[in-house]
């Protein structure tokens, strides 16, 4: 590789620009890292708050506060923005921040596009986000948009369409530069084996995501002629099918998942090891893994699918397929387990909220396994069992490891400490709420609870107020988060070391930086690169 | 730290608590009432138990670690990275456990896909939202929706406590029938959009595709009424159009066959005899409260840009004929009635909005009529086929 | 530090703003237009025109980089990346209809015909008498009767001038590595030309659809998969012989070098991924 060392441009140097206009043209690396992490979090209270308001609704049975109409297009809405507006723009916003300063690069490779890929997402979600107000409504035809039902969408149905091509456009442009960076900006002497995991699952993800959202694309494309065109792609009068959606959407949407869950394994596999003060297990296995969870999830879509009149030949290879992914998965926890095992382990609030991932994470992972099974997914399909399942992947893997990043990282990005015994606080209210939030649903599905429904028979009524008393719960003590960030940002609870955590410098670049970190990461390139975990 | 300590260990435990409640009837995966649904329940519950074996391997050797292996216990951290030996072995492990799962599931599945030899034939149709059966064999054929008494007490405001409707949103007008130890073949389709049929009993669940056909069996063993619900999303009333299956007795289904050929000479009657528009409004209000109201509202204001209001609508206060014409064949979004309802109701409904809901037109028409149009489509789909 | 060393990173930059804001009021005009909202064509013309004020300036802005030396070999590998991966991208979005054309044709299209069906041939009750052929516009033969395209005569021809333009764009590369500058313009010209060739020959061909074969969008699942294939290549073809006239011009006033010459590399390789795709649909589209 080419060395990395940054020279500015002649014009106009020193830091950045002022005011407003500084945040909205800006090319650093850092600065849209911290547009990403803003955006998310404050779309994560926007979808969090569109589940409280599924969640108030089934609190009892009976319609108590919203139309069944305006109760779908809150699911479809609640699950967009968590997916779209919170969860994926975070893990990029890490990426931003974390990737050079882990590799030793100046900058992201593309900074323009960089810039442009964070205005995209944010154009994406407001086109979404305007389609609330308008006549008859936003989209409520659930995230998965499946004809015929998504073509009853009122005014809002062309908007939702570009909403999803705007946001594709913005994930395109940031997996792109994810993959230039990391290929081609390493600091010498940073192999491809001796990147931090972290480095490693971003780089899968991008190639994923590269992959997918240009069929997810391609599919909403074929929604609009079908609905503005007179195209049949999914009508059967002409010949297509509604089911064809559904397998364009789910090479996309199984994919896109793992998308979300990947980062997280490797934001986990750099935390573990820092707070075990011990190399992470099993290095090389963890990156085969990861590819190999990537390339699996390429080939199992139709396990979503298992009810829609397959074949015989493809329920039992769909069947195979996902069941695999459980021995990659395998692989990674029982790593972080030998991680922690003969370590010297500490307890800070990112370590709390990383073993509560594998711990949470691993349940969540059981259910999708029993999903697998083809004839018992009969039963479990389309039922509050797999919202409990996607759940359990989603809120204490992604969401925590979100956290546990936030934790972790604040004190590098902030130069300050954080309040441990808030943090703390708000570890144990967020660990003990989410599963009275979620695992009661576990029971309401296999007892037959069908999911996206506003109202209930009287028999679920007492998991579902338990679950929405979690709910609220867990929802109120994320503002505790809230606080902290700011806190921190002002002050918190006194200067950080640059190392922060004890030893932690030994495991990657970030920790050599001071804190907080310099406006232009590393201008001439690490000469020493941590490569614990080689002989 | 140590409360933080003590907290994790009640916090897994719970888990396990709560894991092992699983177990427990009434939060677990029903048995059902066929060989299917029993074989896919030991499934489930071999996958379940399955996942807490491997599931308590994992925890309790990390909450060991946790425990022995703390800076505060004073305990040293090794530096070991790796073992390819363990490494192997935690592969070939889950590898195994995986194919002893993928065995019984195969078996499972190669049964449920055989359809052959049924005895007789049902033809499901999924409908926003309710349901349509058509016996192929005998040509009993009929609609099946939410029940009234549900329908009242969920909509919103409606004062009613959903705990004092029997079987709230699990009930329908019109169950249906089925005889025990018969193997069932469903052909299930879908008129507009995609609809899935569950009854949890039956130990399965099937999408209804609009244009295409999916089938199924089932092959009941024990008389009874089993509830269910379509289970996938088909817009604003999804929550709304449940399954009831009554399985009987094969005498008593013969029977209640019998019933349902009379009953249908009944309404053909009906429809021969001249009504009153008095008549047709008061029977009008429940048709339209059952089948229009989840659209147009239950006060005919409809809901704008996507369902026009009955209250003045041009077309309901304008010429008959042309308001007949768009129940019956439907437009866009708005089913075809023609097939749907019978002839009375089909005429009552249909006097209904031109003399209730605030309009009042004053004509009406009848039930003959309808009966005639019915026919007349009847007969041309017929020479379609030929 | 010699310059050759360094990367560079760009500090500010307005036109990334521009062209998204430009982007989302296009895609909201259009939106608006397709509910038949009146201000839709007004918000999409000014959207586009932001939209192509940005692809100028930005365009015009690293041109000018370039040119002043700013961009060294590392640079150029992170645009080549960055190409590489956006041309991948492409290639699923075509794969996503490919993937429809192959489903229609090999699973939909034969269930509506009865293959798979139980005992006895269920889809009977849906769509009586319905034999699945290829192409078809359905079993409610919806779009009304139409004339499929053959693959011989036009279409053959314009796979010739896409090879064709294929080659042409390659013997400028040469040029340029050969620094006859004369062999570099006289390639573009013709790759360009060729280009502009294709899609007026494309466009007559939709002609004749429309008016002499009753082919339209709307003719079932068959005018579905072929307008949109042949609609969105062709689309690609008019973006890339745009980009190749920028890079014409470009070419005319001497930016290129042996050494640096990313954007006439990143067209290069958006051309032959056209053909590519050319050669897909021209085998799976029209042949088969
Ligand atoms: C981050 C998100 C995420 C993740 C990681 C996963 C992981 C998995 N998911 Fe999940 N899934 C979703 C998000 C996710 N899922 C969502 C959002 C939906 C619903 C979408 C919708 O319909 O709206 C869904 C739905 C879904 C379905 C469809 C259900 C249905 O609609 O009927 C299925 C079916 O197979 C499934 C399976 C799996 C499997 C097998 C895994 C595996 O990756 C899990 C692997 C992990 C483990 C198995 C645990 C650890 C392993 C060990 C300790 C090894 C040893 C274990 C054994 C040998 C038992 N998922
Ligand atoms: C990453 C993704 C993600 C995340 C984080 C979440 C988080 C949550 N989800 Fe969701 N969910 C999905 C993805 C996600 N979900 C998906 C994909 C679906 C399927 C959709 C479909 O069927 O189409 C779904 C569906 C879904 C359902 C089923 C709806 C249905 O089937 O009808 C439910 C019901 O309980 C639910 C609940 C919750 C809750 C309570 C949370 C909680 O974790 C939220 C926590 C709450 C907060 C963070 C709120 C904080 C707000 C305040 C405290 C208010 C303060 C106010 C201001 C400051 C303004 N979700
Ligand atoms: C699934 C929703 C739905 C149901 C149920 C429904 N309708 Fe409609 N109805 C519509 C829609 C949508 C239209 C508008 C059709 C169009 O113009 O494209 C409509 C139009 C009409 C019109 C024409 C009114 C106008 O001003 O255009 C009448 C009359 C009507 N419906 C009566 C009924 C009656 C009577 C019933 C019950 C027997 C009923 N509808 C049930 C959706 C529904
Ligand atoms: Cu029908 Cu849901
Ligand atoms: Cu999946």
């Amino acid at each position: 590789m080419s060395a990395v060392i940054a020279e500015h441009d002649e014009h106009h140097d020193h830091g950045p620009a002022k005011g407003i206009l500084r945040w909205i043209i800006t090319t650093n690396h850092k600065d849209i890292g911290t547009m990403y992490l803003v955006f998310s979090l404050i779309m994560f209270f926007v979808g969090g708050t569109m589940a409280l308001i599924i969640r108030a609704e089934l609190f009892e049975p009976g319609l108590q506060f919203v139309d069944p109409q305006f109760f779908n297009s809150m699911t479809t809405m609640h699950a967009l923005v968590m997916v779209f507006g919170a969860v994926m723009p975070a893990f990029v916003g890490l990426a931003n921040w974390m990737i050079p300063m882990m590799i030793g690069a100046p900058d992201m490779a593309l900074p323009r596009m960089n810039n442009m890929s964070f205005w995209m997402l944010v154009a994406g979600i407001l086109l979404m986000a305007s389609t609330l107000f308008m006549e008859g409504g936003g989209p409520a035809a659930g995230w998965t948009f499946y004809p015929p039902l998504v073509l009853q969408t009122g005014k809002a149905f062309p908007f939702a369409i570009f909403a999803v091509h705007l946001l594709g456009i913005s994930s395109i442009m940031g997996a792109i530069n994810i993959i230039a960076t990391i290929f081609n900006m390493r600091a010498p002497g940073m192999g491809m084996m001796k990147m931090p995991l972290f480095v490693w699952t971003w780089l899968i993800t991008a190639f994923l995501l590269i992959a997918v959202m240009p069929v997810f694309a391609g599919a909403v494309t074929m929604l609009l002629t079908d609905r503005f065109f007179d195209t049949s792609f999914f009508d059967a009068a002409g010949g297509g099918d509604p089911v064809l959606y559904q397998h364009i959407f789910w090479f996309f949407g199984h994919p896109e998942v793992y998308i979300m869950i990947l980062p997280t394994f490797g934001v986990v596999s750099t935390i573990i090891p820092v707070f075990a003060r011990k190399p992470l297990f099993g290095y090389t296995s963890m990156v085969w893994a990861t590819g190999f969870i990537a390339f699996l999830s390429f080939i199992v879509w139709a396990h979503h699918m298992f009810t829609v009149g397959m074949p015989i030949a493809g329920e039992l290879y769909f069947m195979y397929a996902t069941i695999l992914i459980a021995i990659p998965t395998g692989v990674k926890i029982f790593n972080w387990t030998a991680t922690m095992w003969k370590g010297s382990m500490t307890f800070e609030t990112p370590m709390l909220f990383s073993i509560a991932f594998v711990v949470l994470f691993t349940i969540g992972g059981f259910t999708g396994l029993m999903m697998s099974i083809a004839p018992s997914d009969l039963q479990y399909h389309d039922s509050y069992f797999i919202v409990a399942h996607f759940h359990y992947t989603l809120v204490p893997a992604s969401i925590f490891v979100l956290m546990a990043a936030g934790y972790f990282w604040l004190p590098k990005w902030t130069g300050n400490m954080y309040n441990e015994r808030i943090a703390r606080l708000h570890f144990w209210l967020s660990a003990i709420s989410i599963n009275i939030l979620f695992f009661p649903q576990h029971f309401l599905g296999l007892a037959g609870m069908p999911r996206r429904i506003p109202d209930y028979a009287v028999q679920f009524a007492d998991w579902n107020m338990i679950s929405s008393i979690g709910a609220f719960i867990y929802g109120f003590s994320q503002l505790l988060f809230v606080y902290i960030v700011i806190d921190t940002i002002r002050g918190g609870t006194g200067k950080a070391t640059d190392e922060v955590w004890e030893d932690a410098s030994k495991h990657s670049l970030e920790w050599t930086l001071p804190s907080p970190a310099p406006y232009h990461t590393f201008t001439t390139p690490p000469t020493k690169i941590p490569s614990e975990h080689l002989d | 730290m140590k409360k933080a300590r003590q907290l994790f260990a009640g916090l897994a435990l719970s888990i396990f608590g709560l894991g092992l409640a699983h177990a427990d009837y009434t939060l677990n995966l029903t048995e059902g009432v066929t060989k299917v649904s029993k074989d896919v329940h030991d499934l489930h519950m071999l996958i379940l138990w399955i996942c807490v074996f491997v599931g308590i391997g994992v925890f309790c050797t990390m909450f060991y670690s946790i425990y022995h292996h703390r800076k505060s216990k004073g305990h040293k951290a090794e530096q070991f990275h790796h073992n390819t030996t363990v490494e192997i072995i935690w592969t070939i492990i889950p590898t195994a456990i995986l194919i002893g799962m993928a065995i019984p599931a195969t078996k499972t599945m190669l049964e449920m896909d055989d359809v052959q030899d049924a005895d007789m034939s049902i033809k499901v149709t999924g409908w926003q939202w309710k349901w349509e059966y058509d016996y192929l064999d005998n040509g009993i054929h009929f609609f099946s929706s939410l029940d009234e008494a549900s329908n009242k007490a969920r909509q919103k405001g409606s004062g009613i406590d959903p705990k004092t409707v029997p079987h709230y949103l699990l009930n329908v007008d019109h169950p249906l029938v089925v005889p025990i130890r018969t193997k069932i073949r469903f052909l299930f389709t879908a008129a507009d959009v995609i609809h899935s049929w569950w009854v949890p009993d039956l130990g399965w669940k099937k999408d209804a595709n609009p244009g295409f056909i999916n089938d199924a069996w089932t092959y009941i063993e024990k008389p009874g009424t089993y509830r269910g619900q379509c289970a996938e999303l088909c817009g604003k009333d999804h929550g709304f159009m449940p399954i009831v299956v009554i399985a009987m007795e094969k005498e008593d289904y013969k029977q209640w066959v019998e019933q349902q050929k009379e009953a249908a000479a009944a309404e053909a009657n009906a429809a021969e005899k001249s009504w009153t528009q008095e008549e047709l409004v008061a029977k009008g209000e429940t048709i339209y409260a059952n089948n229009c109201a989840s659209c147009h509202m239950p006060d005919g204001s409809g809901m704008p840009g996507t369902f026009p209001a009955i209250k003045g609508s041009p077309i309901v206060t304008g010429d008959i004929k042309q308001q007949i014409e768009i129940m019956f064949n439907g437009k866009g979004m708005m089913p075809a009635f023609g097939q749907m309802l019978n002839a009375v109701d089909f005429a009552a409904v249909a006097t209904f909005i031109r003399n209730g809901l605030g309009n009042s037109v004053g004509d009406m028409v009848q039930p003959s009529e309808i009966a005639a149009m019915q026919n007349a489509t009847a007969a041309n789909d017929d020479t379609d086929e030929e | 530090m010699s310059t050759h060393d360094t990367y560079y990173v760009p500090h500010k930059a307005v036109w990334p703003f521009v062209g998204t804001f430009g982007l989302m009021t296009m895609l909201a005009g259009v939106a608006n237009y397709l509910n038949g909202s009146a201000i839709g064509p007004t918000m999409m013309i000014f959207g586009l025109s932001l939209f192509i004020l940005m692809l100028a300036g930005w365009f015009a802005l690293q041109a000018s980089e370039s040119e002043s030396g700013m961009y060294n070999h590392s640079v150029g590998i992170s645009y080549r990346m960055g190409m590489m991966w956006f041309i991948f991208s492409e290639i699923m979005f075509f794969g996503a209809f490919f993937g429809a054309l192959w489903y229609t044709r090999n699973l939909s299209v034969p269930w509506l015909g009865g293959l798979g069906d139980g005992p006895g041939r269920s889809t009977n009750l849906l769509w009586q008498g319905f034999e699945a052929a290829w192409p078809t516009n359905g079993p409610a033969d919806v779009g009304g009767e139409f004339e499929p395209m053959g693959a011989f005569g036009l279409p053959l021809l314009n796979t010739l001038i896409l090879l064709t333009s294929g080659v042409t764009v390659t013997w400028a590369h040469h040029g340029l590595l050969a620094k006859k500058r004369d062999q570099l313009i006289k390639g573009l010209i013709a790759t360009v030309a060729l280009g502009f060739l294709f899609v007026g020959l494309q466009a007559f061909e939709y002609y004749e659809a429309y008016h002499e074969m009753g082919l339209t969008l709307g003719s079932g699942v068959y005018g579905s998969t072929f307008f949109m294939l042949t609609g969105f290549h062709g689309f690609h073809v008019c973006v890339g012989a745009i980009m190749l006239s920028v890079i014409l011009f470009r070419s005319w006033k001497g930016h290129f070098s042996p050494e640096n010459h990313f954007g006439f590399e990143g067209v290069a390789w958006y051309w032959h991924f056209v053909d590519v795709v050319w050669l897909g649909l021209f085998i799976f589209v029209y042949l088969l």
